[in-house]
């Protein structure tokens, strides 16, 4: 660990292993990206991809790339930055590995708000905005009978399970009350899927990274360390405790929302990206920015290989993030050092 | 004893058309009666569905969390009801297998394999509640995944599929129980068969021993006690979610932890609640009706959220 000391009093704490994790996985998620950007069945070389990039390049590569592929990587990467960043904010709160918003019940409160427009019959953008609004009632809700009394123990975790048990509930039944052609378009809706995603969908969940990141979850990093080690020492180390969740909590239920308007809740990526990140850093504490590369870097590759894996055939990415984060979390149990926290 | 018997005759006489008790009984005795059709072909299969898959469930939710120390276990949670939906719809989508009799195979074979791969991933003799709680979660989250990408294939297999993950007694017929039977009364003979043991394993597994218990012996027996019973269930009824978490935890309120009070009050009481809730959605939805995996959900929900709330959760 290294400590940068500022004129002024101020001083920087930076551990080399967590930056260079972070600069390796940002480093990853472009290469990715541009090679992403080359795959498809109109193949572009990778310098043709970053002349594109800086403004060059031939009229049918700059359509391709600009308007067809960029928009959905970009999503990608927006949607895997906010869900990973998210998950680790949820697991630090909740003092617990389980503690993403998939178990919490958040990505099940958007999903049903997206299942009610389907039933109702609405379009697209009604679909995205009930979506976030379904994401942050169940936020509000959870925090209203749990967070205000403390979220330690199983307590939140377990009011999470209840709150995502009713909402699986009513899920399958709100599937069965569709016409079959809406159930299967909200059945593909509900598993995650960036398929034909535009600018429209990227540019809502960028802002809200833009904003929330800088803004609240950098500023909180200290004080969610603290809170790891209890209310109580937190409390007696001068932190707000309760004003720190709730900022925390509503920026983490935001980025959530705004994650399943934009690409359906795509499951696990939440649970796993922090996971992976905290393995990588060795850091203590939530390792926010590095959950976000990492969680980019993964739902980047994940709906490569869900484009790509099988020949013809495109697969929601969600069933991809599912199946590996299920088996990597497993694996993860599996070894040694797995799931202690 | 008599709650159960009493929600039992709910569930024959109310439905879509409700019945008085009288047509009832002239329906079960008398093969002429114009109830007949109604009550053999509909209302006692279903019923009877509904008392061995709630007996079934809260019994193996019963027996995971006293095993387990673990308040949120739950066959659910750990991802059994998930590995049996999983290879259901696998046999159903893929292999085209549609008759019970073969699916509570492979239901079982599910179940099996993940009750198997959960306690392996969880560390084995090493298991904590969070370990295993974990791996379930990672196991359920994964074979969801795999369910959704099922109903994704074609349109047919979403039209089957949509219902049967949702929850209910409705597709309940008069062969349905008798395919059932052998598993769940197996299951539950296992599982009560080890209440005293596992008590003993109650107090951790060196005090276990010491008090004439062999821990890998009452685990494994759990393990088939409660795959049998989950697979059986989630064969006919499709993964229910809440009957065998929230059983035990309101039985408890009234036996205390003891399992040897627990798990034949839970095998009572679980198909109280699972009819109650499935009597409820035929009311409550007239003239269709809700999915019992609905009602159980949203009305055992705010129950199980109360006790949370309570603090009364957790005390095992």
């Amino acid at each position: 660990m290294i400590v940068l000391r500022l004129p002024g009093g101020l001083s920087l704490r930076l551990r080399p292993r967590a930056l260079v994790v972070g600069l390796a996985g940002t480093l990853l998620a472009l290469v990715l990206a541009v090679l992403a950007v080359g795959a498809g069945d109109y193949p572009i070389a990778p310098a043709d991809v970053l002349r594109v990039l800086a403004g060059g390049g031939s009229p049918a590569d700059r359509f391709i790339v600009t308007e067809l592929r960029l928009p959905r990587l970009v999503t990608a990467l927006a949607v895997g930055a906010a869900l990973g960043l998210a998950g680790a904010v949820f697991q630090s709160l909740t003092r617990n590995p389980l503690g993403s918003p998939d178990v919490l019940g958040v990505t099940s409160g958007a999903a049903t708000g997206a299942l009610v427009v389907v039933v109702a019959g609405g379009g697209s953008a009604a679909l995205a905005g009930a979506a976030a609004g379904g994401g942050l009632a169940t936020g509000l809700l959870l925090y209203a009978l749990a967070g205000r009394h403390g979220v330690g123990g199983h307590r939140l975790v377990l009011v999470g399970i209840g709150v995502t048990a009713i909402l699986t509930g009513v899920n399958g039944w709100l599937l069965t009350r569709a016409p079959l052609m809406d159930a299967a378009r909200a059945a593909l809706w509900i598993t995650g899927s960036l398929d034909g995603r535009g600018w429209a969908n990227a540019v809502p969940v960028l802002a809200a990274l833009a904003v929330l990141l800088p803004a609240v979850l950098l500023a909180r990093a200290p004080a969610l360390r603290l809170l790891e080690m209890g209310d109580d020492s937190a409390a007696g180390l001068g932190v707000s405790v309760r004003r720190v969740r709730v900022a925390a909590l509503g920026a983490a239920v935001l980025l959530v929302s705004v994650a399943a308007a934009a690409a359906g809740p795509v499951s696990f990526l939440a649970l796993t990206a922090p996971h992976l990140a905290r393995r990588l850093t060795r850091a203590p504490g939530p390792n926010l920015l590095p959950s976000a590369v990492v969680g980019a870097a993964l739902l980047l590759a994940a709906d490569q290989l869900a484009q790509h894996a099988i020949a013809g055939r495109q697969l929601p990415v969600g069933v991809v993030t599912g199946v590996l984060g299920g088996g990597y979390l497993a694996w993860l149990l599996a070894g040694e050092r797995g799931g202690r926290r | 004893m008599l709650l159960l018997a009493a929600v039992a005759v709910l569930s024959l006489v109310l439905g879509a058309k409700p019945l008085s008790l009288a047509e009832v009984w002239h329906g079960l005795t008398d093969p002429a009666s114009p109830e007949y059709a109604v009550v053999h072909q509909g209302r006692l299969p279903r019923t009877l569905l509904g008392l061995a898959a709630g007996a079934a469930l809260g019994v193996a939710g019963a027996a995971m969390q006293t095993l387990t120390r673990n308040p949120l276990a739950d066959p659910g949670l750990l991802g059994i009801n998930a590995g049996a939906s999983a290879a259901v719809a696998t046999a159903t989508v893929l292999l085209g297998v549609a008759d019970l009799d073969h699916q509570v195979w492979y239901a079982l074979l599910g179940a099996a394999g993940v009750t198997v791969a959960v306690h392996t991933i969880a560390g084995g003799r090493q298991a904590t509640p969070a370990r295993l709680a974990l791996a379930g979660a990672a196991l359920n989250a994964a074979l969801y995944s795999y369910v959704s990408a099922l109903m994704l294939v074609d349109s047919t297999s979403l039209e089957r599929m949509r219902f049967w993950t949702v929850g209910s007694l409705a597709g309940a017929r008069t062969d349905t129980v008798p395919s059932l039977l052998p598993f769940v009364l197996a299951g539950l003979l296992i599982a009560l068969l080890v209440t005293r043991p596992l008590a003993a394993l109650a107090l951790g597994d060196d005090s276990a021993r010491a008090l004439g218990a062999r821990p890998g012996l009452v685990r494994g027996a759990v393990v088939v006690a409660v795959t049998l019973l989950c697979g059986a269930a989630t064969a006919a009824c499709g993964p229910i979610v809440f009957v065998g978490l929230l059983a035990p935890h309101l039985v408890r309120a009234l036996t205390g932890p003891d399992p040897r009070r627990l798990l034949p009050w839970c095998a009572v009481f679980a198909p109280v609640l699972l009819l109650t809730a499935d009597v409820a959605g035929r009311v409550l939805g007239r003239p269709g009706e809700l999915q019992v995996g609905l009602v159980t959900a949203v009305l055992g929900g705010p129950l199980f959220l109360h006790l949370v709330r309570r603090g009364r959760v957790g005390r095992l």
